[in-house]
């Protein structure tokens, strides 16, 4: 139900018009529209093969890494249409990071694993990388426990550590948007809390869009819900209202588990 | 309002439970209200008794049905209109709980008026009058959330005014009364706590009503604006 509370200044950081996906012959994502805004948490959510991951992966054309795969529409990041062929896909995702459900540290140092990044984008001095270590460290609330060994392997922390360490690499390049593909599927209860308030405290700085298949998660960490199926986008809103009173009979069928 | 099955058949069980405990305290209720009316109207104050006691089994429904609401949030994070419905049933079960509280006391005032050897004035008829709208309200919301019909349940909202008005209407009526024959001050006052009951009998079945239009639609319609009343 719209209301005032929609009357807040809402800045689109992504548009998405006219969306298509294929794999190959099949579509994936039927004529998608919507806007990613700015300094929100958006959800994404549905049942498997959905499209939503599919929608993530083309917001920074992870796509291209195989063939077969292609997108038509608008995907407007910072006025330009990043389907278009023309696009750096090394700059665009130094602006839209990534973190994806199994956490996927690089064998190297802790330091080494963020500092590897940020130097394909940025020519730092050594003092000026250490600051930025910590600051990504920091932002991903991962300092703390890390700082005295941040020369051992990234691989040797736990598996919520090692998704902090992810983000903290992802945050590390100071990107507009992150994208979240179920970062917490993979982590126990208290390591998903940890994501959970980072998410919230990361809204400071960056717009974030995540995909879940946890309902509740959805709920608690996002501004608003997209809840997709079959490739289409069914419902799109404040999430508010999504999980209280959804507009669509198939988004209510599947967020209180009557869908089978 | 969703009435196709969850994937988990023990969720629609849990959900049916408590609607069927809602409904048979809402029951007790009823037959609380109404004994109470009866008892008013004959001066048959044996049911006082059975009335009050009906009001501990209400009571304990009422705890009973929160503590599985709390227990069903806890297990499944009901959404939509699940959770609407659990959010209903708590405040519905409060309305209901006060509802009864509301005919204990009734059935109280009718055996201080009988045991006094008094008889209800003339100017007592009206309370019969508002009280049978009122329990009619009553049944109306239970049926209202049995069927989940807010069509029915916008028309009790309506209803409630009527009781209002004439709640008034005999308040000022004893009061003339009581001034031109200051003796029947103690019954009147006692009446006057009966129609009070009455009349706030009617405002919680318009609350129950209120809530079934929230658990079926997810419109808050409560206190709405001045000169915009339903």
């Amino acid at each position: 139900m719209p209301s005032e509370k929609h009357s807040e200044n809402l800045i689109p950081q992504i548009s998405i018009r006219n969306l298509n996906f294929y794999y190959g012959r099949a579509i994936a994502l039927k004529n998608i529209n919507l806007d990613i805004y700015k300094g929100k948490v958006t959800a994404f959510i549905g049942p498997s093969g959905c499209g939503k991951s599919t929608l993530l992966r083309t917001i920074n054309r992870m796509y291209d890494l195989y063939p077969g795969q292609r997108a038509e529409g608008e995907l407007i990041v910072d006025g330009k249409n990043i389907l278009d062929k023309d696009v750096d896909t090394i700059e665009l995702r130094a602006k839209v990071g990534m973190v994806f459900q199994k956490p996927t540290p690089f064998p190297m140092s802790i330091y080494e694993n963020i500092a590897f990044g940020v130097r394909m984008h940025e020519k730092l001095t050594r003092n000026q990388m250490d600051d930025r270590i910590e600051w990504a460290l920091t932002k991903a609330a991962l300092w703390g426990e890390v700082k005295d060994k941040l020369k051992q392997s990234g691989t040797g922390l736990s598996g919520g550590q090692q998704q902090r360490l992810c983000i903290a690499r992802g945050v590390a390049v100071k990107p507009q948007v992150l994208l979240l593909d179920e970062p917490t599927s993979a982590l126990d209860p208290i390591s998903t809390m940890h994501i959970e308030q980072l998410i919230h405290e990361l809204t400071k700085e960056f717009t974030i869009a995540i995909v879940t298949h946890n309902m509740q998660q959805a709920a608690r960490v996002s501004d608003y819900t997209a809840y997709m199926y079959l490739g289409e986008l069914v419902e799109f809103g404040k999430t508010d209202d999504v999980f209280v009173k959804p507009q669509d009979q198939r988004t209510e069928d599947y967020i209180t588990g009557r869908m089978g | 309002m969703n009435e196709s099955q969850h994937v988990s058949r023990q969720f629609d069980d849990d959900l049916g439970a408590l609607r069927t405990q809602v409904l048979e305290m809402g029951g007790l209720v009823e037959t609380q209200v109404a004994a109470a009316i009866e008892a008013y109207s004959s001066g048959e104050i044996g049911s006082v008794k059975l009335i009050v006691e009906t009001d501990r089994k209400v009571n304990e429904f009422e705890k009973t049905i929160d503590d599985d609401c709390a227990h069903l949030i806890a297990k499944r994070q009901p959404t939509a209109s699940d959770l609407r419905l659990v959010f209903g049933i708590t405040k519905i079960v409060t309305d209901l709980e006060r509802a009864g509280d509301e005919a204990k006391k009734i059935a109280k005032g009718v055996r201080r008026i009988y045991e006094a050897g008094q008889m209800p004035s003339q100017y007592g008829i009206g309370v019969r009058h508002i009280a049978e709208a009122a329990l009619s309200m009553v049944r109306e919301a239970l049926d209202a959330f049995a069927r989940l019909d807010a069509e029915l349940a916008e028309r009790i909202i309506r209803a409630d005014a009527d009781v209002d008005t004439e709640f008034k209407s005999i308040v000022r009526q004893l009061i003339t009364h009581m001034m031109e024959d200051p003796r029947t001050i103690t019954t009147s006052i006692d009446i006057i706590w009966i129609a009070r009951a009455v009349e706030r009998i009617g405002d919680h079945a318009k609350n129950i009503a209120e809530h079934v239009v929230f658990i079926v639609e997810g419109r808050d319609i409560r206190h709405p604006p001045k000169g915009n009343r339903a």
